[in-house]
């Protein structure tokens, strides 16, 4: 602003109440970064920058395979829920209402209703019997459990952007003698696209986040990254979960950086 | 109306079809969320009115133990019905401890929202991105970072010490202060998002116009601004709130077994409570106390959208 008047936007002391939040929310996590880095034996006395925890936790062979079960789980889950949320956004969306089209929706984000404990330990319950019929121990189950819980997110930013969609694109293409499948595979998918790859990117930070229902539903012996640290925890607080949840918070950063370059670079 | 009957009958049949199709695009999702979440509910729903097996799990038969436990206990002595203090402790607990952290996070998230959609366009991206990356980040390693802040050999205590402005290491954590601090630092994003979007919104010439009618800075804030601002807060509280009830992990890392949550009773009762109708109960409560708040909200939501549109 050139001229100094008067500004509205300005509150006495939003701005030093901002700053300190935002020293609140990262100081903490830079600590942590801080201590993953740290090349001394006892956690929290500093002994020089070093990368052996990180050494050490990619020696664990523990802990690759609970990172090997996590990007399983997570990329299964972001690919079934966003395929079966892609096709429930389009029965909702287009054209006039259909009946029970309400119920679709509300059933859609019922997830999202139950708090996550009540929704891991009644999957528990359930799957606690499946387990003693079928016998089965594998993964199934996180992928079942995660897929479900995804739904609701990966149906939102697709919702959204069929909602904003021109349908008489897909109108002309019908018009022009295309067939149902080749208007969808030619005209509306690529212009969905976006929100589909929205949706898949929460619903694979979402999955990878998890930790509460994972640890229910989990076979024995069975860990996910998540399950693993927080078992790690109950044993003591070493440097290695510090390495550990460092390696977690790069990974979901990268995501919100990729998806928030993505997203820049398409206005 | 079309005027002549096959034609209407082929139209129905249209529709029909149209109908079945979409459903039928809708059935797989509706049927994995129907197992995996709908259905496992009502086998809670169904458990809580079960007796309690000796070993976990339940016996078959009717009984509402389960929801005579929520709230009653047994004297030892004369086994005359006594409130169940101890779960009604923690669940008042929880109520409290949710409040707190929404008023926490409102405190610091609506002046970091305001922050945020006050700068220039350019570097609002930035800010921005600041805000989303802990929401993205997860919650079990935010839940590290505070704890690494505050427990009795953290940094904090360890500045302290250095600095001689304490002589022995304060013991902060497993207190309900410790659970709050840990509830505010993790869902504090979830409030400053939908405010932010109700900022941004928000044209501020008419708070121009409203100080150039000589009203004062409070009176424009509380006239003009706080009712474009009122379905952010109320969307963040409700985001905050929710979560903050259900909460398992943070106050499990924060609070251990001495500032236990409602989330952390009813794993308390699958496990070593071996109280399997207690602790369906107490899911079925927390489910209903959530879907309240959320029916309460859309109903608001949906008047506010017909007295604004």
């Amino acid at each position: 602003m050139a001229n100094k008047r008067f500004d509205v936007t300005h509150v006495p002391g939003a701005a030093t109440i901002a700053i300190v939040t935002f020293l609140a929310l990262y100081i903490p996590v830079l600590i942590l970064v801080v201590n993953a880095f740290n090349g001394s034996d006892t956690a929290g006395r500093w002994e020089g920058l070093s990368l052996r925890w990180f050494a050490a936790a990619l020696d664990n062979a523990a802990f690759r395979s609970a990172a090997v079960n996590s990007v399983i789980v997570a990329l299964a889950a972001a690919l079934l829920s966003t395929c079966l949320a892609t096709a429930v956004a389009l029965a909702v969306t287009r054209g006039r209402q259909i009946k029970g089209q309400g119920s679709i929706v509300i059933i859609v984000n019922q997830p999202l209703l139950v708090p996550e404990i009540v929704f891991g330990i009644a999957l528990m319950v359930v799957l606690a019997q499946v387990k003693q019929v079928t016998g089965y121990q594998g993964l199934g189950y996180l992928i079942a459990a995660h897929t479900t819980f995804c739904i609701p997110f990966a149906f939102l930013p697709i919702r959204a952007r069929l909602a904003g969609m021109d349908l008489t694109l897909e109108t002309a293409s019908m018009d022009l003698y295309a067939g149902r499948f080749y208007t969808f595979r030619r005209v509306t998918l690529p212009l969905l696209l976006p929100g589909i790859l929205t949706g898949f990117m929460l619903a694979f930070v979402i999955s990878l986040d998890n930790v509460v229902v994972s640890s229910l539903v989990k076979s024995p012996g069975q860990e996910t990254l998540p399950t693993y640290l927080m078992g790690e925890l109950r044993r003591n607080l070493t440097s290695e979960i510090y390495a550990i949840s460092a390696l977690l918070l790069f990974a979901s950063i990268s995501i919100v950086a990729a998806s928030w370059v993505i997203t820049r670079t398409k206005q | 109306m079309p005027r002549n009957p096959t034609a209407a009958a082929s139209e129905s049949a249209v529709a029909r079809a149209e109908t079945r199709r979409r459903w039928s695009l809708a059935l797989p999702a509706l049927t994995v969320i129907t197992l995996c979440s709908i259905l496992p509910l009502g086998v809670m729903v169904a458990y809580s009115f079960m007796e309690a097996g000796q070993y976990g799990n339940v016996q078959w038969g009717f009984s509402l133990e389960g929801w005579r436990a929520v709230f009653l206990d047994r004297d030892f002595f004369d086994d005359s019905y006594i409130p169940a203090t101890a779960h009604l402790t923690i669940l008042a607990r929880s109520i409290l401890l949710a409040l707190a952290t929404t008023a926490l996070t409102f405190v610091f998230g609506i002046p970091t929202a305001w922050f945020i959609a006050t700068r220039p366009p350019a570097t609002r991206a930035y800010w921005m991105f600041l805000i989303t990356v802990p929401f993205w980040t997860n919650l079990l390693v935010r839940t590290i970072a505070i704890q690494e802040v505050i427990r009795a050999d953290g940094t904090l205590n360890r500045l302290l010490l250095a600095t001689g402005l304490i002589d022995e290491p304060l013991q902060m954590m497993f207190t309900n202060g410790a659970v709050l601090v840990g509830m505010t630092y993790v869902y504090l994003p979830l409030m400053v998002l939908p405010v932010y979007a109700a900022i941004e919104k928000f044209d501020f010439r008419l708070a121009e116009a409203a100080y150039d009618l000589h009203a004062s800075r409070l009176y424009c804030l509380r006239r003009v601004v706080l009712p474009l601002m009122w379905p952010g807060i109320v969307a963040g509280s409700i985001l905050v709130f929710i979560p903050a009830l259900g909460a398992y992990v943070t106050p499990r890392l924060m609070g251990g077994g001495r500032a236990m949550m409602w989330g952390n009773l009813i794993d308390l009762q699958f496990g070593q409570g071996r109280n399997w109708p207690l602790g369906a109960a107490l899911s079925i409560t927390l489910t209903l106390v959530v879907v309240g708040a959320m029916v309460w909200y859309a109903r608001r939501a949906a008047k506010g959208d017909a007295t604004n549109g």
